[in-house]
């Protein structure tokens, strides 16, 4: 049976993790590597990293972390931020990532998730749909990093980019995001139970009881989280041990 | 002992060699090529793939003489031989996406559609899956056991024509091939790059069979 993902995810900017990652036998707080390689034996089912580099020139540092940490971590890795060109994508997938994730370029131009998805197989590109709650039950694409609204519905535009060929749907509640409120489970369902590809809930998890809540009502097959793992509130053990707990499968 | 890893196009192939050489821990020498030659002379040899069946078949026929190879050093020589992902799939006989296309024909049977009848199962399936080996004591299998779990992404699946071909599966709305074989052919569905201890001590296995 397939089992459910716990995704710990890393921002990245010029080639440092900038969030404090609070593991006890950590060497260097903001070596992306090490982190990646604490998260791979501590059983993460795969590793996310968000970069978060504003300047183009130092995006280079990311694609040298990308090579080191495939070189070390036999696990699957997504990365994520400024993915703009199917450059973008070629030089992180030879770089070593298994997935990129398309966020900004996606709304701008759906076609450019098909362009992806031909190129380089569905099951590598992942959209990343950063959404807010406009109405009840109406919710509304955004963009850089929450402060742009797009006036596109997050759900209809979910659907576009599964039948345009993504492979993966990364949604996250712009609304709950660092709030430690929980995922906006209304969202995660709504956009879910619209497309038959796999959905990753993320932003606002700040109990092990939102992870549950993510898979079992969100209708999420994985669940993204950063703090909690990084400031060692949790470990990922004892994140999969309580959603197994509640039922749920899960590689242990 | 020198493995080849076939480098074709398709996709990213530093993953395959890095997690080959670490199973291999200097006991083997691990190369990605596009020379029918180097094939021909490696000792074992990996198919990797990702992407689409026609699209990796076709990228595997346009190197010219590289199927060839393959079937010399392979079907002929019976060297030890391992697809992995679109690289298993490419083993059957026909692959059905985005039409119909001769694969290999190395085992028998179709590459079609995953396509569960419970509606609720997520196509790709993607993530870790609980292997249930058919047949205990492969060689190739030495140290893979019975609920190990690796990692999938694929919404094609190969249904071979002889179940004895198929040496696991795992549950996914019914039994799906995950692993296939015949004399000196491995074939598995998942990614052993990228499958942790689990897909490291499979290569080992796949490194140290003498068929």
């Amino acid at each position: 049976m397939l089992k459910m993902r716990v995704i710990p995810c890393l921002d990245v900017k010029d080639g440092r993790t900038v969030k404090g990652v609070n593991f006890v036998n950590l060497v260097d707080a903001g070596d992306p590597v090490e982190q990646a390689t604490l998260y791979d034996e501590a059983g993460a089912d795969e590793l996310c990293f968000l970069d978060i580099t504003a300047s183009h020139e130092n995006r280079d540092t990311l694609y040298d972390v990308v090579a080191k940490t495939a070189s070390v971590c036999f696990m699957p890795l997504t990365v994520g931020g400024g993915v703009r060109r199917i450059e973008d994508i070629r030089k992180l997938l030879l770089a070593g990532a298994d997935k990129v994730s398309i966020n900004t370029a996606a709304v701008k131009e759906p076609a450019f998730v098909r362009q992806a998805a031909e190129k380089f197989g569905a099951q590598c590109i992942t959209v990343s749909i950063d959404a807010k709650q406009v109405a009840p039950e109406r919710y509304e694409i955004f963009t850089h990093g929450g402060r742009n609204p797009t006036g596109i519905d997050a759900v209809a535009f979910a659907r576009q980019v599964a039948e345009l060929g993504a492979g993966e749907l990364l949604v996250t509640s712009m609304d709950r995001d660092g709030t430690k409120q929980g995922y906006n489970i209304p969202l995660t369902r709504a956009i879910a139970d619209a497309v038959r590809v796999p959905v990753i809930a993320s932003g606002g998890v700040g109990t092990l009881d939102h992870l549950v809540e993510g898979i079992r009502d969100g209708h999420a097959t994985a669940v993204l989280a950063a703090s909690i793992f990084h400031f060692g509130e949790f470990t990922i053990g004892q994140a999969k041990a309580h959603m197994a707990k509640a039922g749920l499968p899960m590689r242990q | 002992m020198q493995v080849a890893i076939v480098d074709y196009g398709a996709g990213n192939l530093r993953s395959a060699e890095k997690a080959l050489a670490a199973a291999a821990k200097d006991s083997a020498r691990v190369i990605v090529t596009a020379d029918p030659d180097a094939v021909r002379k490696a000792d074992r040899i990996v198919l990797p793939g990702v992407g689409a069946f026609a699209a990796c078949k076709h990228g595997l026929d346009s190197l010219p003489g590289m199927v060839e190879a393959l079937e010399e050093a392979v079907l002929k020589q019976g060297k030890p031989f391992l697809g992995i992902c679109v690289g298993m799939q490419l083993m059957a006989s026909v692959g059905v996406e985005f039409g119909t296309h001769k694969g290999l024909d190395w085992i028998k049977g179709k590459v079609v559609v995953l396509d569960p009848a419970d509606k609720s199962l997520r196509i790709p399936q993607m993530g870790w899956n609980d292997l249930k080996l058919a047949h205990v004591g492969h060689r190739a299998l030495a140290a893979t056991r019975n609920g190990d779990h690796a990692y999938f992404v694929h919404s094609f699946h190969f249904v071979a024509d002889r179940s004895q071909d198929v040496l696991a599966t795992v549950e996914y709305g019914g039994p799906v091939t995950a692993i296939i074989g015949r004399d000196n052919l491995l074939g598995v569905q998942f990614h052993p790059e990228k499958s942790q201890q689990v897909g490291l001590t499979l290569l080992a296995s796949f490194l140290k069979w003498n068929p």
